[in-house]
């Protein structure tokens, strides 16, 4: 799927310059002449808007890195010192802080449009496992940005996540020793969490590199599900897809602007404006919103191993999606009954986030249970399921046919 | 195909090829010794874990006291006999995680429990005096412990943990180690 090398530069060095290192033919090949089906609507614009993210993250991270203190005592002060010292300290920390909500935000609707349409299905496996790795990445480099602020939700936020090792039979506290560094969370956990929250973008940021790369030799998958035939059914990269990447683009920071600029810490909690205590516990922890439905299943489960265990495994699933989807039909678009379990399952998802946030007693637990029964079985039961009894609509011919009716 | 003859039969070449692998593979091994090593408590930090004496003398009947040792809060309770008695007297055989008082507590000290101030879930510090059981409640994830400090109702497996101590004079003890009691 490469448009190959119709590049050829007019100026004499970049002629010079390309027999050497053929940069501008491989830019060329990628993002302008690469063919992409002509029927991409707007959800497939999230990828796009996922590296744009990763970008600002970056960006804002490393000048965030500059005024930042790793140190137990000074390390929610320095937070502070920016927020009120460093120039356009505030705006940089709030878009870090809201940028990171962003990702996630765009990661959700990315996975989701995924799930719709099958694009982990036969020949995408590797692409989608590469895209569950880099959504594991952004959960831990997540995780431990919020602990660096060194507030009563980021320290009992380390406390609780490394506690989950503990499950792990005969070598879990040994390994959570190893994690902290001492024996409770202190400062040579800070430390090593900034070090990691440094570097693991970066690591992000290369798995990016075989996700595209990846993506470029399957190709992109589209609504209807049936691989483009012909020329008639692709247009370039440039400037179809980039104009309408660029269009949700801007929508998306509208968004994103509003949140930085009108209600910044709208997303995070109070309790982390309180300087971390580790005499107290907050009489209530809650993780950022972004791992709400995992925190809820975990809680849903009243033994600790098996809760730690459902937790690892409603992540680890997605992994195996490709193989737990016996449909050789792609897209819910011709799915009458994958699409209604879908919206079910998008409900239970955004359900258990719901209850994540809420304590856990009474009625919330049972619907946490019911939901978390929900996830499972969806995966479990019935992905492999439908694909032997559903009975699907007939498919397109090619791309073009279903957009431009049968005449084309 | 020329070299499957040579292929077939092994060769000095092969052996080297091997030989050298294998112990690139044990310098690797041992090169991630250090690599991962250093994440363990360090020097100071071990250091700054010694053992600590605490004056109970200070602490009131009913009373409940945190310590630090080794950043981990410890509760000192000063149990009143009415703790104790509701500690003791409970069906061993019902509880999660079964122990009886006199295994939480040193014989002829029952009147003080020292426990590991976190809750054995995911370690959340524990209010004192809440829950039904007039022990701890965990406000994380709702566990409840008893006056003996055992699990009795919620997510946590196990009672809170018993830390190393000895107690130096009928007023004094020393967390950190299990057996220095002889000045007592």
């Amino acid at each position: 799927m490469s448009g190959h090398s119709t590049y050829q530069p007019q100026n004499k060095f970049l002629q010079w310059f390309e027999k050497r290192l053929p940069i501008g033919g491989l830019i060329h090949s990628s993002f302008v002449v690469y063919p992409v089906p002509r029927n991409l609507n707007y959800w497939w614009t999230f990828g796009g808007i996922l590296a744009f993210m990763l970008g600002v993250q970056i960006v804002t991270g490393i000048v965030l890195a500059m005024h930042y203190t790793p140190q137990v005592d000074m390390a929610f002060n320095s937070v502070e010192g920016i927020m009120r010292d460093v120039n356009y300290g505030w705006l940089l920390r709030y878009l870090h802080a809201n940028g990171a909500s962003m990702f996630f935000l765009a990661g959700y609707i990315h996975i989701f449009r995924g799930m719709y349409y099958g694009s982990y299905k036969e020949p995408r496996e590797v692409l989608w496992i590469l895209g569950v790795i880099l959504y594991l990445l952004m959960m831990a480099t997540g995780f431990m940005g919020y602990v660096l602020v060194w507030g009563q939700m980021s320290f009992w936020a380390a406390t609780v996540i490394t506690n989950l090792f503990s499950a792990i039979p005969g070598v879990g506290d040994a390994i959570v020793t190893w994690l902290w560094g001492g024996y409770a969370v202190g400062n040579p956990t800070l430390n090593r969490f900034y070090s990691l929250h440094y570097l693991l973008p970066f690591v992000i940021a290369g798995v990016v590199v075989l996700h595209i790369w990846a993506l470029h030799v399957v190709g992109q998958n589209n609504p209807t599900g049936v691989e483009p035939k012909s020329d008639k059914d692709t247009v370039a990269f440039t400037p179809y897809a980039t104009v309408k990447d660029g269009f949700l683009m801007a929508v998306f920071m509208i968004l994103y602007a509003w949140f930085v600029f009108y209600i910044p810490n709208y997303l995070g909690h109070a309790d982390n404006y309180i300087p971390a205590n580790p005499a107290v516990t907050p009489s209530e922890i809650v993780p950022e919103w972004y791992y709400l439905p995992f925190y809820a299943i975990l809680r849903s489960i009243p033994n600790k191993l098996l809760g730690v265990i459902a937790l690892f495994s409603s992540i680890a699933i997605l992994a195996f999606l490709p193989w737990l989807d016996t449909s050789k039909v792609r897209s819910a678009r011709y799915r009458p009954l994958y699409r209604q379990f879908f919206w079910l399952f998008v409900i239970s998802a955004v359900g258990l986030g719901y209850l994540g946030s809420k304590p856990p007693e009474g009625i919330y637990v049972i619907a946490s249970r019911i939901l978390t029964f929900y996830y499972f079985v969806y995966f479990l039961v019935i992905l492999p399921l439908l694909g032997i009894f559903e009975k699907t609509k007939p498919l397109p011919n090619s791309i073009s046919e279903s957009v431009l009716g049968a005449k084309a | 195909m020329t070299t499957v003859s040579s292929a077939e039969q092994h060769t000095r070449r092969d052996f080297l090829y091997i030989a050298t692998g294998a112990v690139a593979a044990v310098g690797a091994a041992a090169t991630l010794v250090p690599l991962i090593t250093q994440m363990n408590p360090d020097a100071s930090t071990i250091a700054a874990g010694a053992p600590v004496d605490i004056d109970l003398a200070p602490i009131a009947d009913g009373q409940i006291v945190k310590v630090f040792w080794r950043s981990k809060p410890i509760f000192i309770f000063h149990r009143t006999k009415q703790e104790i008695e509701a500690a003791q007297n409970v069906d061993v055989n019902s509880l999660p995680d079964p122990a009886p008082d006199s295994e939480r507590v040193k014989s002829g000290h029952e009147q003080w429990l020292v426990v590991i101030g976190i809750c054995t879930h995911l370690g959340c510090i524990p209010l004192a005096h809440e829950g039904e059981y007039h022990g701890w409640f965990c406000p994380c994830h709702g566990s409840q412990y008893d006056t003996a400090g055992r699990i009795r109702k919620g997510p946590a497996p196990k009672n809170l943990y018993l830390p190393p101590y000895a107690f130096l004079s009928d007023t004094k003890i020393r967390i950190g180690e299990e057996s220095s009691a002889k000045t007592a």
